[in-house]
């Protein structure tokens, strides 16, 4: 029951929000060039429907692959900085750097250092940094945090650094990994879109640009059209991450048992 | 024959409370003979862990040396908390040793389960900690520790979170183990009672720093928690650890 009114309430929030959204716009007659009627954005998705795709598969590629590469750089340094102190204390001071500098600061250089006729390649550096930190973060605190005695029995029975790190430190960093994925999985969306605002005109051809694109023309609708994808995608993408999470620590992490059971 | 000695031993801990460290041990001296069941009996603090620790070899003597004059056997180690991981079920957590050496899974798994069912637990194998009850958990932790068939049997006060009930019929099964197997056992412990039924011989040890204030053996017939043997060497344990402390 109270699954089915998980479901009952938002829905019906929205039904009432797009409901009084349309027959605000009928009833003031709004023009559709300041805020288009919710059929109007319907119609507008229907009527470029081809060309949004597209673009939304060229948005979500970048996000995809930036999020694959910030999880694998993440993880790869986390790993580095748990089996060295030195490595840690050295490069961490950088990594939060590179974390606190505004990402649309840095993107002009890296699609002038990368180039334009690598567009793509551009994109994806530029949103796996905005991706990057979250993941470092969360697995860094995830290998540190694995029983102390647990750690001294591996060494009592002669577990080399590499089967601690498997067999304890990896699994103990799992919760934390996942957690900065999640945060990461939204960060990489936006990351791709902040990246293709900057590429501008011309290169890029994902939904960002569809978004600057339509502005220019003031074709309203289709703005609030590629927004509307952009916004399913980041649930999407919470989404599936969300289900990884649960399908992973369901049988043993407390953040993921429900009370009840 | 002596299995494991620790003679002069010392050890300083570094402290935020205090300049200069805390001094755990200092001049810590004894030998446990082949097959002992021994005690090492404390108030909290008393650097008693610290010792079974170095003789694990987990820590290093600053001062003096934990010598094993006949090789260092196989060792297993009980933790006062279970310690096991929560994401692995009762069989894989009992294998970790055996998993730790590289011997082949199905030998392993073979063993964990023999060594479950020798703690009461067969037909938990695929039960995770979370699904077992504190003393279920803390046996799981004793498979685990017998699992390598070790020579020494190291315990830090393994029975100090469990209820009295639990308490009473581990430390039955600790026995059984113990005779079964030829087992050393080192156990470490803060109530005078639990050594006086348990061991055949209790070192006592005063605040800190920490060294042996009494040796006492107990050389009666364990079969009775309350029999007038148990109940009077409970008695002499009281006394020596009253002057220790005092």
């Amino acid at each position: 029951m109270r699954r089915v009114l998980d479901i009952v309430f938002p829905v019906a929030l929205a039904a009432v929000i797009l409901g009084s959204w349309e027959w605000t716009i009928f009833h003031w007659q709004v023009p559709h060039y300041v805020l288009p009627a919710p059929s109007a954005i319907a119609r507008a998705i229907c009527a470029n429907f081809a060309s949004l795709m597209a673009s939304l598969g060229s948005t979500l590629a970048v996000t995809l692959q930036a999020f694959a590469a910030a999880t694998l750089l993440g993880v790869a340094t986390a790993i580095g900085f748990s089996q060295s102190r030195l490595l840690e204390r050295t490069f961490y001071p950088y990594a939060v750097i590179l974390q606190v500098t505004p990402v649309v600061a840095i993107a002009p250089l890296i699609l002038i250092w990368v180039g334009f006729e690598r567009i793509n390649l551009a994109l994806v550096i530029i949103a796996t940094l905005v991706a990057f930190f979250p993941i470092l973060a969360g697995a860094t605190l995830g290998l540190k945090s694995a029983d102390f005695n647990l750690l001294d029995l591996a060494r009592l029975h002669g577990a080399s650094r590499l089967q601690i790190l498997w067999r304890i430190r990896l699994p103990t960093a799992l919760p934390y990994l996942l957690s900065g994925m999640k945060t990461a999985g939204g960060l990489a969306l936006i990351g791709a879109v902040v990246a293709e605002f900057v590429a501008g005109s011309g290169t890029a051809t994902g939904l960002a640009w569809r978004i600057v694109e339509s502005g220019n023309r003031l074709e309203i609708a289709t703005l609030f059209a590629a927004l509307a994808l952009l916004a399913l995608t980041g649930v999407l993408i919470f989404a599936a991450l969300s289900l990884l999470e649960w399908a992973l620590l369901r049988r043993w992490h407390e953040s993921a048992i429900s009370e009840a059971a | 024959m002596t299995l494991l000695a620790l003679s002069g031993i010392g050890k300083r801990f570094a402290s935020t409370q205090k300049a200069g460290g805390v001094q755990a041990l200092d001049d810590l001296s004894f030998a446990i003979q082949t097959g002992e069941f021994v005690s090492l009996l404390g108030p909290s603090g008393c650097g008693k862990s610290t010792a079974l620790r170095l003789a694990a070899g987990l820590l290093t003597p600053d001062a003096g040396a934990v010598t094993f004059p006949h090789g260092k056997p196989e060792i297993g180690f009980v933790f006062q908390e279970p310690t096991l991981m929560p994401w692995a079920d009762a069989l894989t957590n009992t294998r970790l040793p055996l998993v730790l050496k590289s011997m082949p899974r199905r030998e392993a798994n073979a063993r964990a389960a023999a060594a479950l069912a020798r703690v009461g637990l067969a037909g938990f194998e695929r039960a995770l900690p979370r699904e077992l009850s504190g003393g279920m958990k803390m046996r799981v932790s004793i498979a685990r520790a017998l699992v390598a068939q070790p020579k020494l049997l190291l315990l830090d006060e393994p029975f100090a979170a469990l209820d009295e009930i639990t308490r009473n019929r581990l430390g039955d099964d600790l026995l059984r183990l113990w005779r079964e197997d030829g087992l050393t056992v080192l156990f470490v412990t803060h109530s005078v009672s639990e050594s006086a039924y348990l061991s055949e011989r209790v070192l006592v040890m005063p605040p800190r720093p920490g060294r042996i204030a009494a040796d006492i053996a107990l050389p009666h017939s364990r079969d009775d928690r309350l029999s007038s043997v148990t109940i009077e060497a409970q008695r002499g344990i009281n006394a020596a650890l009253q002057a220790a402390t005092a």
